[in-house]
């Protein structure tokens, strides 16, 4: 089942919207991201991405980024498809001043 | 008695502490999920048995924490609640009428890091508002509003439908809309509490649910992700049970203002179980080991046809306390599944409420509050 995308600019810093947070659970082994009265685990390559989701990294940046900390994969369109699937869900945004 | 971590292993752990810190509110709502015999309870527990409850619920895994009741702002200690309960890493989410809510508080909330305020309102007119709560708070819950847009947070509004407002449900969005709300629950009123006392009053006709859902739907449509609806169905027009607090003691750990810790809101009326309290017990022992919290775990419980149900995993048979309000017996199936023998009970009350609007109830709409609390304990 394919979910529904929202693109992303290249360039634009994202964010996480302000009623979300994210954050790492001992007691999980995996990132979270926490909103009103609810929770999303976010495992593996998941939390990778979205712990680099920090209103100041752009999309070619959060790319950028994992392939230096992931040498030797192609992980672009991966990355691209997740974040536009996150943005679909309004978990992050663009940027709005960059 | 050691327990060898294989054992350990097969229990998830909490991840929702929902703190009841108290059942004193100033409101009187007819639905209200609370327990009708609330004023037989015993004494609240102190600030510093919350922290301590706190504490153990996130040592054992849990992140998000509701601050409910009654209403949580009734009581003066709920700013140390917040403080200690932030720095502990929960999302912390406070559940509230609005009642209570002034600038000096919500300031103190936002310093001790409190992430979100859910506001209840019972309806988008006031007339509606103040009788189904019995008191007069509308302005006061919609400066309530202002303010929690002032202090940056997100604007959650709860509104909890039935018979008497559900065909306001274009209005209601729409006031969410002027208020700026990002997340929007229209709960339909789920029949336990003073709500299954009220349950002639407050079920809807199917009519009013599908025209209900219309609305919403092309409300989302027209919106898009500016604001997310979420619309609960009421689930006696279900064919098949909700899986109840995502399954009994693996989610979701509920205590109660006196400290008696529960596997959901209602549990405590179920008979035969000795609920444990958190003045005696550590919660570990509570979620782990206590006899209570066990009983209804997994599928070992079920009698047929839940036990050879190919869905068992999929619903775990549905609501215990839903079973036992309409059956007698908690471990039966619940009776809105269509495979249920007791479905019965689930369809006749359905079908008394598609008849007109002007019925003759049986009894009269029952306000929640200590008088008819202490009426309904004996």
């Amino acid at each position: 089942m394919s979910e529904p995308r929202l693109p992303l600019p290249p360039d634009a810093p994202i964010e996480l919207l302000r009623q979300f947070r994210l954050q790492w659970e001992p007691a999980q082994q995996c990132y979270v991201l926490l909103y009103p009265e609810g929770m999303v685990q976010l495992r593996g390559g998941a939390g990778e991405i979205m712990k680099r989701v920090d209103g100041q990294a752009s999309l070619h940046g959060i790319v950028a980024d994992l392939q230096r900390a992931f040498p030797g994969a192609d992980l672009r369109a991966d990355v691209v498809d997740f974040l536009e699937v996150a943005h679909g869900k309004g978990w992050i945004r663009a940027g709005q001043h960059q | 008695m050691e327990k060898d971590g294989s054992e350990l292993a097969s229990i998830s752990n909490p991840l929702w502490l929902n703190a009841e810190i108290t059942y004193k509110c100033p409101l009187h709502c007819v639905f209200c999920y609370n327990p009708v015999d609330y004023t037989r309870y015993g004494q609240e527990l102190a600030t510093e048995d919350w922290l301590r409850v706190f504490r153990e619920a996130r040592a054992l895994g849990a992140v998000q924490l509701g601050l409910s009741g009654g209403e949580p702002l009734t009581r003066d200690d709920l700013e140390i609640m917040v403080r200690e309960a932030s720095g502990l890493g929960y999302y912390v989410n406070l559940i509230t009428s609005g009642i209570g809510l002034n600038e000096k508080r919500i300031a103190a909330f936002k310093e001790g890091g409190l992430d979100q305020i859910q506001l209840s309102f019972q309806d988008s007119t006031r007339e509606l508002n103040d009788f189904l709560s019995s008191t007069r708070t509308f302005e006061l819950k919609s400066k309530v509003a202002r303010l929690i847009k002032q202090y940056d947070y997100p604007m959650v509004l709860n509104v909890v439908l039935h018979r008497l407002n559900i065909d306001h449900v274009g209005q209601i969005l729409e006031m969410a809309e002027v208020m700026g709300a990002e997340h929007v629950e229209l709960a339909n009123t789920q029949y336990y509490g003073w709500a299954f006392v009220n349950r002639e009053h407050l079920l809807p006709s199917r009519e009013q649910l599908e025209r209900a859902e219309e609305v919403t739907n092309t409300f989302r449509a027209r919106v898009g992700n500016a604001m997310k609806v979420y619309f609960v169905v009421p689930d006696y027009y279900a064919d098949r049970p909700k899986k109840c607090v995502n399954g009994w003691g693996t989610t979701f750990l509920n205590v109660a203002s006196d400290g008696v810790a529960l596997p959901c809101h209602e549990a405590r009326m179920l008979p035969g179980l000795s609920f444990p309290n958190v003045r005696d017990h550590d919660l570990r022992w509570i979620w782990h080991e206590s006899p209570a919290f066990n009983a209804y775990r997994g599928v070992g419980w079920m009698k047929q046809p839940c036990r050879s149900c190919p869905e068992r995993f999929k619903d775990f048979g549905g609501c215990r306390c839903q079973a036992y309000l309409l059956t007698g017996d908690a471990a039966n199936a619940d009776p809105v599944c269509s495979l249920s023998p007791h479905h019965g009970r689930v369809t006749t009350v359905v079908e008394k409420a598609q008849l007109p609007g002007e019925r003759v109830p049986v009894r009269p709409l029952l306000f929640r509050g200590d008088r008819n609390s202490r009426q309904l304990s004996q």
